[in-house]
């Protein structure tokens, strides 16, 4: 079956200016450096990475709200580009986003009714204002908002009751596809609980497929079906999340993993502690990008970039284990 | 153990022109010396602004009441002369936000400088190479170029370990951490994380780690005080608290955390959002959002009492003795109510 979003090989590089001689010298930014994914539809896949991995560059070449330097993203079959043409506006109907900060992506002087209306107004022009307005009432019963909310402006309502107005206008024309850029960052952990259980709720009733996107992999864990994990633009282990988190092949994965202190592994966890910082997107290493920090790093993986390989539906990108995947068979005859 | 730190009956009320709002509803908290106290709260419970108070740093528009001695000196009420020399001297603060509490016009030397002037009157060669030494026990390589470095030529886990080595400039005897690594990344945070808890360990230096995040306060803390509303509604020691929770909110707490271990659930949300500190209900201020709630509950402001056989452990809530023993049993709210019903 063809899969519901096909991206292939993106790219999306930008030209910046770095301090160096008088005047600064240019150099090339690869937000996101080759990217390759599906989604099935109704299936949920969670990015997750470091802040400068390139997520949230994903999320906006997916909707085609920034040109794509290189690469395809195919949404139901149709090409997904930057030209917001009538094609584009037709797709984006059944491509909805929702934002981590919700007072940026909400109207300020839009009543809540009238902002999970608009999406009608834009795409079903024939709809009645009284239509529209039953409409945005049950939307808001879907989402758990009161109806007498209706009249409220955003700056009126929590964070998360506007996580939830951000929700109910992206599900308004029912898509198929929703991208969810970090829509919990901003949340305290009772309400991030709400909101993760909402979104849930809505999938199993639209069956919607999700690419939601965090720096949480505790959060992404309980949302996906299926996990990558991004480094310096490129995915570099992807697959089941019960066989990415439990059995992390990747050293970067392994190393993030053992980084999440909850109260369950308190005292008794294995730490990696990673030594310095990312190196910057301006400046990325060559071959495999993770080698400057990478305990397991060889000769080769500063000359090659490592791919993405491995049986079934757990992939990694790193040499180190390819080598030693390819070596256990011998040893074991 | 010796008493570093002691508040008692902290308050707090801010101006808001027409009223008095109340943010602090009388906070009583020990920090033993070089212990390493976790809080933890939502946004708005009050757990920054116990801290601020104590240090004398929110302005004229709030009034303090209740008291906060540091070693036996009295905090509440000192002169701004005394504080500024106690602040950054025998107690430290560092913040969320790394970039924005450094100069960003001043060289890292130069900020670093300042502060062993005024806390340990060093200056010239003395000071310099007291900054080098500070810098490299916070772990920054080339300490020497660095010296000369601007706070936006580095990253945020290097600011952050810049704002550590200022407060340790005083010598301290307490630290407070204030969402210390909440900006950074998980790889990042590990790193500050451990760098702290060396620290405090080598130094025997006391470190409070204020922090919405239940993980980072598992991990680094011998004891925990969790608050709601302005007030301590659990205090114990970590594995008593996360073992053995016995607040409902602190229950919500955990329960409303997604795990990276164990089979994957539905998480147990808390219903409803903090209310505001202008409208606080008259009995405990989680009442309305607990599923446990009584109608006591909504008259009767529960006292933070000791309960079950841990030492120090600490409960607001009046059905704290049924709730403990309820976790043998199946929860049920019935019969929660039939049994405080007589009493």
């Amino acid at each position: 079956m063809r899969p519901l979003l096909s991206v292939r090989d993106i790219k999306r590089h930008y030209q910046v200016r770095v301090p160096g001689g008088f005047f600064g010298r240019d150099a090339l930014l690869k937000a996101v450096d080759g990217l390759t994914f599906d989604i099935k539809r109704g299936e949920t896949l969670g990015l997750v990475g470091e802040s400068g991995c390139g997520k949230s560059t994903t999320a906006r070449l997916v909707m085609g709200h920034i040109p794509l330097t290189a690469g395809s993203v195919a949404f139901d079959g149709q090409p997904v580009t930057a030209r917001h043409d009538s094609d584009w506006r037709a797709m984006r109907r059944r491509m909805q986003m929702v934002y981590q900060d919700t007072l940026g992506a909400l109207d300020r002087r839009l009543t809540i009714s009238d902002q999970i209306g608009e999406p009608f107004a834009i795409h079903e022009p024939l709809m009645t204002a009284r239509q529209r307005h039953e409409r945005a009432l049950s939307l808001m019963d879907s989402v758990g908002l009161r109806a007498d909310m209706a009249g409220r402006f955003p700056h009126e309502l929590s964070g998360g009751q506007r996580q939830r107005v951000v929700i109910a206008r992206a599900l308004a024309l029912s898509p198929d596809l929703l991208v969810c850029d970090e829509p919990v960052s901003a949340l305290d952990v009772s309400i991030q609980a709400q909101v993760l259980n909402l979104l849930d709720d809505l999938r199993e009733q639209t069956g919607f497929a999700a690419l939601f996107i965090s720096h949480d992999l505790k959060v992404v864990r309980q949302m996906s079906d299926r996990v990558a994990v991004m480094y310096l633009g490129k995915i570099v282990e992807t697959g089941a999340p019960e066989a990415v988190f439990k059995r992390a092949q990747h050293p970067y994965t392994k190393a993030l993993i053992s980084a999440i202190p909850t109260p369950r592994n308190r005292g008794r966890r294995e730490r990696i502690v990673l030594e310095g910082d990312p190196p910057s997107p301006v400046d990325v290493p060559p071959g495999c990008a993770f080698h400057t920090r990478c305990p397991l790093a060889m000769a080769q993986c500063r000359l090659d970039t490592p791919l993405l390989s491995g049986d079934g539906d757990h992939l990694v990108a790193c040499h180190a284990i390819h080598q030693s995947a390819q070596s256990a068979p011998l040893a074991a005859e | 153990m010796e008493t570093q730190l002691s508040i008692r009956d902290l308050t707090v009320d801010f101006d808001q022109g027409r009223q008095f709002v109340r943010a602090l509803h009388g906070v009583s908290l020990d920090v033993a010396v070089g212990e390493t106290i976790g809080v933890v709260g939502e946004s708005g419970c009050g757990k920054s602004i116990t801290w601020l108070a104590a240090l004398g740093l929110l302005g004229k528009r709030a009034k303090l009441s209740g008291s906060v001695k540091l070693a036996g000196t009295e905090l509440i009420g000192a002169s701004e002369k005394q504080l500024s020399s106690l602040r950054g001297g025998k107690i430290a603060m560092i913040f969320q936000d790394p970039s924005s509490s450094l100069n960003p016009v001043h060289r890292i030397g130069h900020q670093l400088g300042e502060s062993l002037r005024l806390h340990r009157g060093m200056t010239g060669e003395q000071a310099s190479a007291e900054t080098m030494r500070l810098l490299d026990r916070v772990g920054i390589a080339n300490a020497r170029q660095r010296l000369n470095e601007y706070p936006h030529e580095m990253s945020g886990g290097m600011n952050q370990r810049i704002m550590i080595a200022m407060a340790l400039a005083g010598e301290p005897d307490i630290l407070i951490a204030d969402e210390p690594t909440t900006a950074l990344d998980a790889t990042i945070q590990a790193q500050i994380l451990d760098l702290l808890r060396e620290l405090s360990s080598e130094n025997g230096m006391a470190l409070v780690l204020i922090s919405h995040d239940l993980g980072v306060v598992a991990d680094m803390a011998e004891r925990v005080a969790v608050m709601y509303c302005g007030r301590v509604i659990e205090t114990a020691r970590t594995d008593a608290i996360f073992d053995n929770p016995t607040h409902p909110y602190t229950r919500g707490l955990i329960a409303a955390l997604p795990d990276l271990e164990g089979p994957k659930r539905r998480l147990a949300s808390i219903p409803g959002t903090v209310p505001p500190p202008d409208q606080l209900p008259p009995g405990c201020s989680f009442a309305p959002r607990c599923t446990h709630a009584t109608p006591l509950c909504d008259v009767a402001l529960p006292a933070l009492l000791p309960v079950g056989p841990d030492a120090g452990h600490s409960v607001a809530c009046i059905h704290s003795g049924p709730l403990r023993v309820e976790k043998s049993k199946a929860p049920a709210r019935q019969s929660l109510t039939a049994e405080l019903e007589p009493a």
